[in-house]
């Protein structure tokens, strides 16, 4: 019931996961803010928006790294995304499905190596995918009646690129950061520091 | 920043449904809006919506509040599609430039605000009105999702108003140890990105002890658990879910029949 | 009615060279009830955690067994009820009877069963509102409560309670002590880690002393074992009743005015409030919980905003600055002049080990390294805490933090110190290393304010007394105008001078 290489979840890594989706949730509320803020700035060229887009799709991958279980980024982005509508989200329930699309993007790649690599590799292929499943919702969704040429495929590429770089590179430093820390003591991420 | 407690009135005869019936109305009602991009099926929902609002004790001033981002929202929209609106069709209104502003690009434009606000709202109402305990116990027994989950989540939700004392906690300490930023930008910059990664940390380790606390009292023993709180899934709440999408697939009606309907896809 | 047996049992922590706890061999009978003890770090903790079956196999090494009633405890939790040091992480849902009920629906317990049990764990721990109470507006000893009411529900055979009245005020930590004789079945077996034996003693009629880095050390009636080994006991660092710490009154009056403290206070947190605190002198700062002591301590220390009324530096703490109020001074000037210690060490603590944890704040004033590395060191041998020098904070002991955090105030040997409930947790022998460490600060003339509900610290070291009352926000004013701050302020029965000049 205790091994980590098995599939099934452990109630810390149900937890942790819902602890890194709710303080993502929390960090979506600024994001919020921070994306509709930006409206202004980027009006010269709204496709470039979406380089903020990587930091949706953090817990996703973090979550991916530290739990390494089937399901726990699209269980935490769902989760983070239904916080930050508890919260008070201004897209509504919307925002649920959007998290659900976001996640299913990192779970395919983590999926396609059925749950046995996460390097640096993985983890960036995994955030770019999810850039890609996220922003190809958006662009249908939020977007729709815009040219694909002059708005669109540079939405799109511009978000993937920064959900390759923020989240799937940005998530690999922060795996690494808080194993040092050693509250990953429970996690393999965590496993293989020095004693003392 | 952070409003937790539902601000429904209490006994309110719609917050009073099972969330869970309340959230699928809620997603019926948005899924359904979402086929169009013209301005009048929106329009209509939010009438409705807007009249419904006192069925579900939400006071308009509290909407207003929680809302108000959508409306940065809305000129974000209408600026990417001046700028970038693959259809240009329609008398022309304004040029200058690379900028060319028609009808139809305005009528799309208004059509996704509308739509952008009716899909919304519904979400908003919903968990304004809805307690995550009651949340977590409907989706486990009407939704049937897996309980070692929803309660999981539930526990972990319960660190948010927690998160920000810690975070006021983390700052105190760090001013305690003779850590400061002063009026250096980036030095402050440092310090807020350090204090964040100090929560996260804080979070997390909370988050192991409380699995520990959580197995001492057998959540993970294997025994089939039983419920304290009772959910009942009643014929109100079918009816609520049935209601939300009859009045979305009327206000569509009514748009085909005025003729502006305009699918999402195609 | 549960039986417990350890066999040659030890554990290594993931992460840790050292063992935990090594070699221990022990019986306890159904329905024994046993205090567990032993010195700060000797592995009590982690003991009652490996009967609850909460080590899990993969955070560290295990020696031996250890069975219940012929279990692996991992088995066997659904028999073992555990109350941990920290309430906090121990509450799970939002609202007070939920939580209690919590366990009973992971049993499986009837649905019409549920509430009447969880109703009647309330009533015996005493719990003073009804279900709906949110858990996050509990104070501390009130949600030690009702973390004890989850526990009880639950009807364990085995009862293990670690710490359970720690950071309790003495009326508090009563109430859970009646609570627990209460609430106990005569067949239930409990075991009960304490560092203070006199309080315990009416609850327990066996006494097991671990012995730091392996073994059980005395076992046996507590009267026998004290009458045996008593002394052997206290040097080694067990509380033993009857072995009273040697006063350290200061022996010099005190000197200059440091801080002034005028209507100082905090709505709702706390009432104004009037002190005075000088060079050479400790006071206590003593109240029941929710009192606002703790406010009072980050207030007084320059770490929240003042309310209502203010807090002055004298010249001769602050110098030029003593103009500007220490909130508004820039860190690396306060921690010279004012230290704090928090009240949860957790809190406290801002770098990965023990030894960059004591550096920080000397590097911060700008000492050179070479001085650096002697503070540092000279802390970690007089705390103990010299083989701990690379873990990291947060994977120490309850008492091994506490001392930290305490030192890491001492290493930058600020004018005035203020430390909020210094000594819980501790052994007998950091308590009066604790104890000696203030009173040589004092004595060279540096003043401490010491919040605590420790009675016997307050005895030994404490040459003035501040009593906070918990009186309700708003009711601060009598009618006649005059300040009605329920603070009663005491010198020291007996002393004379000027201590008691704290209330204009
Ligand atoms: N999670 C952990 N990781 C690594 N080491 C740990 C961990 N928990 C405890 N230790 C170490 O194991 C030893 C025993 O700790 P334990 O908490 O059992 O002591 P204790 O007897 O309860 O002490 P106290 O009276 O101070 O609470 C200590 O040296 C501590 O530093
Ligand atoms: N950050 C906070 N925000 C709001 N209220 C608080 C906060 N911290 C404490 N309180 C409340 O203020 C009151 C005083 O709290 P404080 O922690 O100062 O009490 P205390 O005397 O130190 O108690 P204890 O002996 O339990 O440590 C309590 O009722 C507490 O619930
Ligand atoms: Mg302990
Ligand atoms: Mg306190």
């Amino acid at each position: 019931m205790n091994h980590t290489d098995s599939n099934r979840w452990r109630t810390v890594d149900i937890v942790v996961a819902s602890v890194i989706a709710v303080a993502f949730g929390v960090v979506f509320q600024l994001w919020n803010i921070l994306w509709k803020g930006s409206d202004g700035p980027f009006a010269f060229f709204a496709p470039l928006q979406s380089v903020m887009y990587g930091v949706w799709l953090i817990p996703a991958v973090l979550s991916a790294l530290i739990v390494r279980k089937p399901g726990a980024a699209l269980l935490t982005e769902t989760v983070a995304s239904t916080v930050s509508v508890l919260l008070g989200s201004p897209y509504g329930a919307m925002a649920i499905l959007q998290g659900a699309v976001q996640g299913l993007g990192v779970e395919s790649v983590f999926a396609a190596t059925r749950y046995r690599s996460y390097r640096p590799v993985t983890a960036a292929l995994a955030g770019a995918a999810g850039g890609l499943f996220a922003t190809v919702f958006d662009v249908l969704y939020w977007y729709p009646a815009t040219s694909w040429t002059t708005f669109r495929l540079p939405y799109i590429a511009f978000g993937v690129l920064s959900c390759l770089l923020v989240a799937g590179l940005g998530a690999v430093a922060l795996t690494r950061a808080l194993a040092n820390t050693g509250v990953l003591d429970r996690f393999p991420a965590g496993r293989d520091r020095a004693l003392v | 920043m952070i409003g937790l407690e539902p601000v429904a009135v209490p006994g309110a005869p719609l917050a009073r449904r099972n969330p869970v019936a309340k959230l699928a109305a809620a997603l019926v009602f948005t899924v359904i809006l979402v086929a169009t991009l013209d301005p009048v099926a929106p329009a209509i929902a939010i009438a409705v919506e807007l009249a419904a609002l006192p069925l579900f004790g939400v006071r308009y001033r509290v909407l207003a509040r929680r809302a108000w981002p959508l409306l940065a929202g809305a000129v974000g929209i209408l600026v990417t599609l001046v700028l970038f609106a693959a259809d240009r069709s329609g008398p022309v209104l304004l040029q200058a430039g690379p900028i060319l502003v028609t009808e139809g690009v305005l009528t799309t434009a208004l059509g996704l605000v509308l739509r952008m606000v009716a899909v919304a709202l519904p979400g908003i109402v919903v968990f304004a009105t809805t307690d995550p305990t009651d949340l977590a116990d409907a989706l486990i027994q009407n939704a049937k999702a897996p309980a070692r989950f929803a309660i999981g989540a539930l526990a972990a939700f319960r660190m948010v108003p927690l998160l920000e004392q810690e975070w006021r906690m983390i700052s105190m300490a760090r001013r305690a140890r003779g850590v400061d930023a002063g009026r250096n930008p980036v030095a402050k910059l440092r310090l807020f990105a350090s204090t964040a990664f100090t929560l996260l940390v804080g979070a997390i380790r909370r988050g192991t002890r409380l699995a520990v606390a959580m197995d001492a009292r057998g959540f993970d023993a294997g025994t089939p658990r039983t419920v304290a709180r009772p959910q009942r899934f009643t014929r109100a709440d079918t009816l609520l879910v049935a209601g939300a999408a009859l009045l979305a697939g009327a206000a569509l009606a009514t748009s085909i029949a005025l003729g502006t309907f305009r699918p999402l896809i195609g | 009615m549960s039986a417990v047996v350890l066999r040659g049992f030890g554990w290594r922590h993931g992460g840790r060279r050292r063992w935990a706890l090594r070699g221990v061999d022990l019986r306890v009978e159904s329905g024994e009830r046993v205090l567990l003890l032993g010195p700060s770090g000797a592995g009590k903790s982690t003991l009652l955690a490996a009967l609850a079956g909460l080590l899990p196999e993969d955070s560290g090494e295990q020696e031996g067994a250890v069975e219940i009633d012929g279990l692996d405890p991992r088995k066997a939790r659904e028999r073992v009820g555990i109350l941990f040091q920290d309430p906090q992480t121990q509450l799970v849902m939002a609202r007070s009877g939920d939580d209690v009920a919590f366990g009973l629906e992971n049993r499986g317990v009837p649905a019409g069963e549920i509430w009447p049990r969880v109703d009647e764990a309330l009533r015996r721990v005493g719990f003073p509102y009804d279900r709906d109470r949110p858990t996050a507006a509990l104070s501390g000893g009130e949600q030690q409560r009702l973390a004890l009411a989850g526990t009880l529900a639950l009807r364990p055979g085995l009862l293990l309670l670690d710490e359970p009245t720690a950071n309790l005020d003495p009326a508090g930590a009563a109430l859970i002590r009646r609570a627990v004789a209460n609430a106990l079945d005569p067949d239930t077996t409990m075991i009960l880690v304490e560092h203070r034996v006199t309080e315990a003693l009416p609850l327990v009629d066996r006494v097991v002393v671990l012995e730091p880095g392996g073994g059980v050390r005395a076992d046996g009636p507590p009267e026998t074992v004290f009458a045996a080994h008593g002394d052997a006991l206290a040097a080694a660092g067990v509380w033993v009743p009857g072995h009273v710490a040697p006063p350290r009154h200061a022996a010099a009056p005190p000197g200059d005015v440091l801080l002034t403290a005028g209507r100082l206070g905090l709505p709702p947190r706390l009432a104004p409030t009037d002190l005075r605190v000088r060079a050479g002198e400790a006071l206590a700062v003593l109240g029941p919980n929710g009192a606002g002591k703790s406010t009072l301590a980050l207030l007084l220390g320059g770490l929240l905003k003042p309310g209502t009324g203010t807090v002055t530096a004298s010249a001769e703490l602050a110098g030029r600055d003593a103009r500007t109020p220490p909130h508004r001074w820039r860190a690396p000037a306060l921690v010279r002049r004012i230290g704090s210690v928090f009240q949860d060490p957790e809190h406290q603590f801002v770098t990965a080990t023990v030894r960059d944890e004591l550096a920080l704040g000397p590097r911060r004033t700008g000492q050179p390294d070479t001085a650096v590395t002697a503070t540092v060191d000279g802390l970690l041998e007089r705390l103990r805490l010299d083989k701990l020098a690379g873990a990291n904070p947060y994977t120490l002991s309850g008492g091994e933090a506490r001392r930290l955090s305490v030192a890491t105030a001492l290493a930058t040997a600020p004018r005035l110190l203020i430390c909020d409930e210094p000594t819980y947790g501790q052994d007998r022998r950091t308590w009066l290393e604790l104890v000696d460490l203030l009173a040589e600060l004092r004595d060279a003339g540096h003043g401490v304010v010491a919040v605590t509900h420790d009675e016997d610290f307050v005895a030994a070291l404490a040459d003035r007394t501040l009593t906070l009352d918990r009186s309700p926000s708003g009711a601060e004013r009598s009618p006649d105008g005059r300040s009605s701050t329920g603070v009663a302020e005491a010198a020291r029965a007996g002393d004379d001078g000027p201590a008691a000049g704290g209330v204009p």
